[in-house]
Formats: C-alpha cells, sequence, structure tokens
C-alpha cells in the first residue's frame, strides 16, 4: 500500500499541491463533437446506405451497380464536362497567369486580376447561368449559340467562367516562381525562347499546371447549382441525378441510387485529390 | 596594347547594346501579348455581367431603359414561392449567423491546439480542409436524415447554418492559421497568464484582437460563401436567396427582376471581397 501512494506521488512531482487538472484536450471536445455530427456522420451514412439494400440488409453487391450502364452514363457525362472544363480552363488560365506574372509585381493590372479572380472563381450558382443565357442563349445580347443547350459544349463554356479565374489563382504562385536568372542562364547558353520553355519552362511547370488541372476537374465535378440553372429538365451528370434520385426513387432496383452515386463520387473525388496532393508536393521542390 | 584594349571595350559594347536590343525586342512582343490577353479576358469575364446588367434595366417594351427591376428587389412575389425580400432577409441572417459559429468554433480550438495540445494540430488541419474534398451534394444525401431530426425542433432555414458552418470551415481555417502564425500566441498568452488572466481572458481579450485582419478575413469569406450557396438548401427543401432565384427563373424565365436581384448579390459579394483584399493589403504593408 505504502510502495503504491510513494509511485503515485512520484510520477507526477510537477503536479505536488494542485489540483489534478482535466487533460488538455478536452478542450478541443466542441469542435470535434461538431465536425463529427455534420460533417464525419452525413458521410458515414452515404457510406453504408450505399453498401444496403433498401430493407436495410448488407448488400455489397451494389458496388457492381457502378458498372450499370445507365450508371455509367451519367459518371461519364461528368468525365467529359470536367475534362473539357478542366483542361480549357487549365490552359487558358495558365496563359493568362503567365500575363499576369510577367507584368508589373506591384502593378494595379495584377492586383485587379487576382482580386476580380478571387471573385469570379466563386461565382459559380444559378447566377451565372443567367449571366450566360443572357449573352449566347436564346435571348442573348451577343449572338444565339445554336449550341447553347448542346451537351457539353454550352455548359463547359459556362464552366470556364470560373475555371480560368480558379486556375489563375493556383498556378500564379508557380508561375512567380520561375526565377529571372533561369531564363538568362539559358539565354548565356545559346537557347531560343522556344528551347527555353521546351527544356526549361515547360519540365519546371508541368507538376503545378498537372496539379491545378486536377483541381480544377475536381471543382467542376461538384458543381451542381450552374448546370441545374442551365438544363433542368434533362440530367446530364452525377450530381443532377443525385438531386432526381433524392426527389424520387426510381431507376435502380434494391439500391439506394442516390447514395450509391455519391459514394461513387466520393471514390472519384479520392483518386483525383490525392493526385493533386501528389503533384503539389512534386512541384514544391522548387517553388521555395 | 591600347588598341587591344580599345578593341575589346568596343566588342563588350557592342555585345552589351545587342543584347539590350534582343531584351527591348522581346519586351515589345511580350507587351503586346500582355495587352492581347488582358484585353480578351477581360472582355470575356465582362460582356456577360453587361449582358446582365442590361437585361436588369429592360423596360416594359424590348429596348426601352427603366429602373423598375432595381426597385422589384424589394416588392417582387411570385405565386407558390415565399417573397424575394424575406429569402433575401433569411439569406443574409444565415451569412451572419454561420460566420459568428464559425468563429467562435474555429478561433478558441486553434489557438487551444496551439498552446496546449500540439499533437492534434494535423487531425483538426485534415478535419477543416475535409469538406474541400466532399463535395455538398455528398454531403446533402447524408445530412437529410440528420435534417429530419432537425426539423422536430424548428422548421426554419436558418437551420442550415448548421451545415454552413461546415463547407465554411476550410476557408476559415486558412485565414484563422495564417493569422496565427503571424503572431507569437505562446509569448503571449504566457505574458498574460502569468499576470493571472483565466484562459478565456487570454483568448477573447489577447489573442483574438491580435489577429483582427485574420478573423475579419475569415468573417468575410464565410459570409460571402453562404451568399452563393445553393446545392444544400435546395436539396433540403429551403428557400435562400440562390435557390429563390432558381425558382423565379422556373416560373418567368425572363423576369428581370432575376438579374437585378444577381447583380445586386454579386456586388455586394464583391464589396465583401474587395474589403478583404484592402485589409489583407494594408496588414502586408504594416509587417
Amino acid at each position: 500500500m505504502d510502495v503504491v501512494t510513494t509511485t503515485k506521488t512520484g510520477a507526477r512531482p510537477s503536479w505536488a499541491g494542485r489540483r489534478p487538472p482535466t487533460p488538455a484536450w478536452v478542450g478541443t471536445v466542441p469542435f470535434f463533437a461538431y465536425v463529427g455530427v455534420f460533417l464525419l456522420w452525413p458521410t458515414g451514412i452515404v457510406v453504408v446506405d450505399a453498401l444496403k439494400n433498401p430493407n436495410g440488409a448488407w448488400a455489397f453487391s451494389n458496388i457492381s451497380e457502378l458498372g450499370n450502364p445507365l450508371v455509367r452514363g451519367y459518371f461519364i457525362g461528368s468525365l467529359k464536362l470536367c475534362l473539357l472544363s478542366s483542361v480549357t480552363g487549365a490552359v487558358l488560365g495558365a496563359i493568362l497567369a503567365y500575363a499576369v506574372a510577367s507584368g508589373d509585381p506591384d502593378g494595379t493590372v495584377r492586383r485587379l486580376y487576382i482580386a476580380v479572380s478571387g471573385v469570379l472563381a466563386q461565382f459559380g450558382g444559378v447566377t451565372l447561368a443567367f449571366a450566360f443565357l443572357v449573352t449566347i442563349g436564346p435571348v442573348g445580347l451577343l449572338f444565339h449559340a445554336s449550341w447553347y443547350f448542346d451537351f457539353p459544349w454550352g455548359i463547359g463554356l459556362i464552366y470556364t467562367y470560373f475555371q480560368i479565374p480558379l486556375m489563375v489563382l493556383v498556378f500564379l504562385p508557380a508561375v512567380d516562381g520561375l526565377k529571372v536568372q533561369w531564363r538568362e542562364a539559358s539565354e548565356n547558353l545559346g537557347a531560343s525562347a522556344w528551347q527555353y520553355w521546351r527544356y526549361v519552362g515547360a519540365p519546371l511547370l508541368a507538376p503545378a499546371f498537372l496539379g491545378a488541372t486536377l483541381l480544377l476537374f475536381a471543382n467542376a465535378l461538384s458543381a451542381f447549382a450552374t448546370i441545374e440553372a442551365w438544363e433542368s429538365q434533362i440530367a446530364y451528370i452525377v450530381p443532377q441525378q443525385i438531386s432526381t434520385a433524392l426527389s424520387s426513387e426510381v431507376g435502380l432496383s434494391n439500391v439506394n441510387v442516390a447514395d450509391l452515386l455519391a459514394l461513387g463520387m466520393v471514390i472519384l473525388v479520392a483518386i483525383v485529390m490525392t493526385g493533386y496532393a501528389l503533384l503539389q508536393r512534386r512541384a514544391a521542390r522548387w517553388l521555395r | 596594347m591600347a588598341a587591344v584594349t580599345a578593341l575589346n571595350e568596343s566588342a563588350t559594347a557592342a555585345s552589351a547594346g545587342r543584347t539590350r536590343g534582343m531584351q527591348a525586342g522581346r519586351r515589345r512582343r511580350l507587351n503586346v501579348f500582355r495587352y492581347v490577353v488582358f484585353t480578351v479576358f477581360g472582355l470575356f469575364f465582362l460582356v456577360p455581367l453587361l449582358a446582365m446588367l442590361r437585361f436588369s434595366l429592360e423596360g416594359a417594351t424590348l429596348g426601352t431603359w427603366s429602373l423598375t427591376a432595381w426597385r422589384q428587389i424589394a416588392s417582387y412575389q411570385n405565386s407558390g414561392i415565399p417573397p424575394l425580400l424575406s429569402s433575401i432577409e433569411i439569406t443574409l441572417e444565415l451569412a451572419v449567423i454561420t460566420s459568428v459559429v464559425v468563429l467562435v468554433l474555429l478561433v478558441p480550438t486553434m489557438v487551444w491546439v496551439r498552446l496546449r495540445v500540439q499533437w492534434l494540430a494535423r487531425t483538426i488541419e485534415f478535419l477543416c480542409l475535409l469538406p474541400l474534398t466532399i463535395p455538398a451534394i455528398v454531403l446533402v444525401v447524408g445530412l437529410g436524415e440528420i435534417y429530419n431530426k432537425i426539423r422536430h425542433f424548428s422548421l426554419s432555414a436558418l437551420m442550415l447554418f448548421w451545415v454552413y458552418v461546415i463547407l465554411a470551415l476550410p476557408y476559415a481555417y486558412r485565414a484563422l492559421a495564417a493569422g496565427l502564425t503571424a503572431i507569437d500566441v505562446t509569448t503571449l498568452s504566457e505574458a498574460a497568464r502569468s499576470l493571472g488572466a483565466s484562459w478565456f481572458t487570454v483568448i477573447v481579450r489577447v489573442i483574438a484582437p491580435n489577429m483582427r485582419a485574420a478573423i475579419l478575413n475569415a468573417l468575410l469569406l464565410t459570409a460571402a460563401l453562404v451568399l452563393g450557396e445553393f446545392t444544400i438548401a435546395y436539396l433540403l427543401l429551403y428557400t435562400n436567396l440562390q435557390v429563390e432565384l432558381y425558382s423565379i427563373s422556373r416560373t418567368t424565365p425572363n423576369a428581370s427582376v432575376l438579374f437585378s436581384a444577381s447583380l445586386a448579390a454579386l456586388l455586394f459579394a464583391f464589396v465583401l471581397l474587395l474589403i478583404l483584399a484592402y485589409a489583407g493589403r494594408r496588414r502586408r504593408g504594416r509587417g
């Protein structure tokens, strides 16, 4: 008995004379509780329900429904739209980022473009669809594009409106990281502008560029408001079909369609974002 | 000897002149490229907004000008959907509630983690950035059950703030993390503690005032996000501003109030983010 007491006091001499403190991590409990209830729980529900049939029994075979032609169609639609808008957005955004970066680092143009990019990258939503409707849609002021309601061209163009500014924001640090000395060194060695870009600039920027493209891809994947306001009658992409499935459980029998589609999206986003993280790490090697 | 020197000098001068000439040429071409790019992209971004502006000023007959649509923002009502003004109110209230809850949840937690539970820092960061990778449309599928429970207590659209806080976490976290690294949290809190301050005083009256700019950033980003949110409100069957605009566009596709209200919301968000850009610049200037 004596021995036990000694070891106890010996184990925590610094607490002598104070009341035993509550562990410090208790202070973070509200945060974890909140995130647990409103982020982790719903995500968990999606995963679990996707693997159950409507009667509540486990049905791992649901996963194979992701290969169902109907379901596959929506994923192909999503991929088409995301590829089109992310590649176009990335290329055009990179050009704009280069134009911004090559100017005066404290200039008005640069500051304006960064501030406006910050706003426009967030400017998705139903408003954007209205804006394009009155520009090139059937009532357009500029012209009436016959392909405005074509998938993925019409909506792809609308998506570039927020993809380009996002690319500028994400890619600008990489372009800024290109050192003048590298350009000068290659010039001193007799390289032409094309050779500089082919052998120095492009390889250096490639990881950052690909990473940013993946981020744009994920951004387009989860966008829903704009396409819903553009055309709400036909479901082209996964989020639209999730929305339809939520309001009416029709289609595949024995499967919680919305949950299954949502699970498919989570898997897709996870793959894309892992790629993004890896490429960012690769790009960070010379960015500092 | 003198001739050689002269020769050398003139050779260097000539080559220097040549490179400078080349650079000037390239700079000219670069400038042409930049102006072309800025003009083309500027038009691409500006024209849709101008088209919206024109439609918002459309009079009763085509081609006339009138301010009716802008006045209608306060009075517009359509059968079957709540009046426009009420959804604007709801959205603004949501923006305020969400930003306050985000701050109350995040600031003490982040300060506490930095001071006392460093080993949780990576977990907190991961959880805060997680909503960036979980699309809102996925979240909403799982939220159905949770919101069914919430509806037992309140039917108000203000209940959306619970999930909006989650959506705002990544942006608020990054803004606050930037502010926290800029100040010496440990020294400040040790000084305050040794003078007898409670932890509450340390966080609210010592550390928070020192990261005012970061808190403002987090506040504005959260508000801007709430103003533009559509997916979750729409699928949980609540009406906020974006859902309202969507419903109006379904019933009366070319109502000019759509464009005036959209532009007003956009301008409001733009002002918020400009304040943010201005505050950020001033902070950099001081530091």
